[in-house]
């Protein structure tokens, strides 16, 4: 059997709507016999009626509602259709849910599923990875799984996370990860993974870019380089001693991520390293991001503007001489 | 079968009803309170009024740090919003609903402990003046953005109606000004989609901030819009405490007995600055001149006197009573602790071990 990340996804929603009755699902298009855009809720409304409910196209009121029904007890997952569009839930996400614990005391467990990153034709505005947005802001845990295991286990924690969680799945991952089996446990939202061991240099990582990374390691493997590679597995909290450490091993850095490069989560990882570990490094560290434009549409342009393993390779490569 | 507002009788707990829209009807003319909560509201009024007066004084003599928002001239309003709600119910006031916020029962020291930051109160210095609340007990804390709340009551209702819970109802306020936000629509909309019990009044005192009416919308009515969202839509005189305890009192039975989302839209004058900075003299004398313009305090106050339901000592008594209450609540609140930023415990989030360490 083989399991996908995107049914990984679906897995772990009928999971919690079977164990636990103050879950539902909000969206647009989650319900019926549709079953979502990409169809990560397929399945579900007719095996849990009432609990899987379509939304008007509404993303400030999606949130609003699914914080008000936190706060009374619920467990509620908002489906953004794209990640893209959470951008007119912002202050809904932000200014409320990101707030509620702080000022009130009461906390709001809400998890809003974001369909994110970059796939071939999808233009500028189906195509956005906003995990650093959100992580700017207080109040919110910021996911972004890269395996069909951590998609599952991390989901599930999401929800039972009693705090808001911006899950950020990655559409192209979809249907491009597979999995033998769902596991039972995963690591602690938190911490970060070793993805791949080495000792020239620690290249940080999440989401799909940790592939690019993993095919770029690999890549450089034949040249006779170690790289090892760090997986974020959530930007916020940032798990910095797990970076910390393995760049106390390779005293090289390379942090890559598919968004907008100004103040992003490579930005922030560097920021750590260097003020807390500039004794370990070497060599300046260093950065691949997504070019400083919105995201073209062809196919050509796209997958220029997005960082490949080969530019990794390359700013990989100029690291290690330095 | 309920009573509606038009004084005929519908169906109640169906789905998609023939909605109703109405201006106000014709006053009785009667000379006894002409509402069984008519005293109850007046209290909750005086009181509110008299808080709002101190408060605005301690403002102008730098006791209070940032700034200080009175409802004046809206007390008959947001009195009607608070007085009908009961234990279970959802309230998600505004920036003007010092009388509501009394009337449902948010302790006049929490408000005095608010707007000092003591670390007692609801908010323990950590938000300020109108952002206060105890969700628990059914009062949210509003955030700034005008009409985000509109949705996080529907939500609330709808979780209390998958508990199972019976006869709970959602009130929120809102400006005309904030009726203008994409929040406000979506807010209004998902309330019929969702079909929750949830009333909703906009009180348009004809000013957002310093902007008049013609620049903030270009419809005849607000209420008419209530039937394009699905709601019920009701008009009322913000000046006549009577009516307002009428026609908001009317809205929160029906919004109890299953009808679809009520509306009310409510006209009178802001009778103060936006805040207590704002000198409003953007509002010219032909304006206050209007019938809207009148303060609802004092035509109740005359109406109760005019009319001798209350002597002028018991007046009197019930104006000492205020002024006592108010003493009390920031003399209490005075004697409190602040916070202190060294002490203070700086995670956003109730699951610690997930705080980021960032620096
Ligand atoms: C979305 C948003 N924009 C701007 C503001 C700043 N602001 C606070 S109150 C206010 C005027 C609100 O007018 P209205 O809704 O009519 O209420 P009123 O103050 O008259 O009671 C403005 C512009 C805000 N709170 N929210």
């Amino acid at each position: 059997m083989s399991i996908t990340y995107l049914e990984a996804i679906r897995e772990a929603q009928a999971k919690l709507l079977r164990d636990d009755k103050r879950v539902f699902i909000y969206g647009q298009d989650v319900g019926g016999t549709f079953g979502g855009a990409f169809k990560a809720t397929k399945g579900l409304a007719k095996e849990f009626p009432g609990r899987v409910l379509n939304t008007p196209i509404s993303e400030d009121a999606m949130v609003g509602t699914a914080i008000g029904a936190a706060m009374e007890g619920m467990r509620p997952i908002v489906e953004m259709q794209f990640a893209d569009f959470s951008s007119i839930a912002l202050n809904q996400v932000l200014n409320n849910a990101g707030t509620i614990f702080w000022r009130t005391g009461i906390s709001c467990p809400i998890t809003i599923r974001l369909p994110s990153g970059g796939t071939k034709g999808s233009g500028p505005f189906h195509s956005q990875s906003m995990e650093a947005l959100y992580s700017h802001y207080p109040g919110l845990i910021v996911m972004t799984p890269a395996t069909v295991e951590d998609a599952y286990t991390m989901l599930i924690e999401a929800v039972a996370i009693d705090d808001p969680v911006v899950y950020c799945e990655h559409k192209y991952l979809y249907y491009h990860l597979k999995a033998d089996r769902l596991p039972s446990e995963g690591l602690p939202v938190g911490q970060a993974r070793i993805a791949r061991v080495g000792r020239d240099l620690t290249i940080v990582s999440y989401s799909a870019m940790l592939h690019e990374s993993l095919t770029a390691a690999e890549k450089l493997a034949r040249e006779g380089l170690e790289i090892e590679v760090v997986d974020l597995r959530s930007v916020k909290p940032l798990d910095t001693a797990t970076v910390l450490a393995s760049v106390a091993r390779t005293g090289r850095l390379l942090a890559v991520g598919e968004s907008f490069p100004w103040g992003g989560v490579t930005a922030e990882v560097i920021a750590r390293v260097a003020a807390e570990g500039f004794h370990l490094l070497d060599a300046a560290p260093a950065r691949v991001n997504a070019k400083d434009t919105p995201i073209p549409y062809h196919p050509n342009l796209w997958s220029a503007h997005r960082p490949s393993s080969d530019a990794i390779v390359a700013k990989a490569r100029q690291l290690l001489r330095e | 079968m309920i009573e509606n507002f038009l004084g005929s009788t519908a169906d109640v707990g169906y789905n998609r009803p023939m909605l109703q829209t109405a201006r106000p009807k014709e006053k009785p003319g009667i000379a006894g309170p002409p509402h069984e909560r008519y005293f109850d509201a007046f209290g909750w009024m005086l009181l509110a009024r008299t808080f709002e007066e101190k408060l605005a004084s301690l403002y102008r003599g730098g006791r209070i740090t940032g700034g200080v928002y009175v409802g004046k001239g809206q007390e008959a309003v947001s009195v009607a919003c608070g007085i009908f709600l009961r234990k279970g119910d959802v309230f998600a006031p505004l920036i003007r609903d010092q009388a509501g916020r009394s009337a449902f029962g948010e302790p006049l020291v929490d408000v005095a402990r608010t707007y000092l930051g003591s670390r007692q109160g609801p908010m323990r210095g950590r938000d300020g003046n109108i952002h206060r609340g105890r969700p628990r007990e059914g009062q949210l804390a509003m955030i700034s953005h005008l009409g985000a709340m509109i949705s996080v009551v529907v939500g609330s209702l709808m979780a209390k109606r998958w508990r199972g819970e019976k006869g709970f109802i959602g009130l929120t306020t809102i400006g005309e000004g904030g009726m203008q936000t994409g929040s406000t629509h979506e807010g209004l909309n998902i309330a019929a989609v969702e079909q929750v019990p949830l009333v909703v009044v906009a009180t348009n005192n004809h000013f957002a901030y310093s902007t008049p009416n013609e620049r903030e919308f270009a419809c005849q009515a607000l209420v008419d819009r209530a039937l394009g969202y699905g709601f019920e839509g009701y008009e009322v005189d913000g000046t006549d405490l009577a009516a307002c305890l009428d026609v908001i009192g009317s809205a929160v039975k029906r919004a109890r007995a299953g009808r679809p989302p009520q509306l009310v839209v409510a006209s009178i004058l802001r009778l103060a600055g936006h805040g207590e900075h704002d000198d409003f003299s953007y509002v010219t004398e032909d304006i206050r001149k209007q019938p809207f313009a009148r303060d609802c305090l004092q035509l109740a106050e005359r109406f109760i006197t005019e009319n001798k339901l209350v002597d002028a000592e018991t007046l009197r008594a019930w104006r000492d009573q205020a002024a006592q209450e108010v003493e009390q609540a920031f003399s209490t609140a005075q004697k409190e602790p602040v916070p202190e930023g060294t002490e203070e415990d700086w995670c956003a989030i109730s699951t610690r071990v997930l705080c980021d360490q960032a620096e």
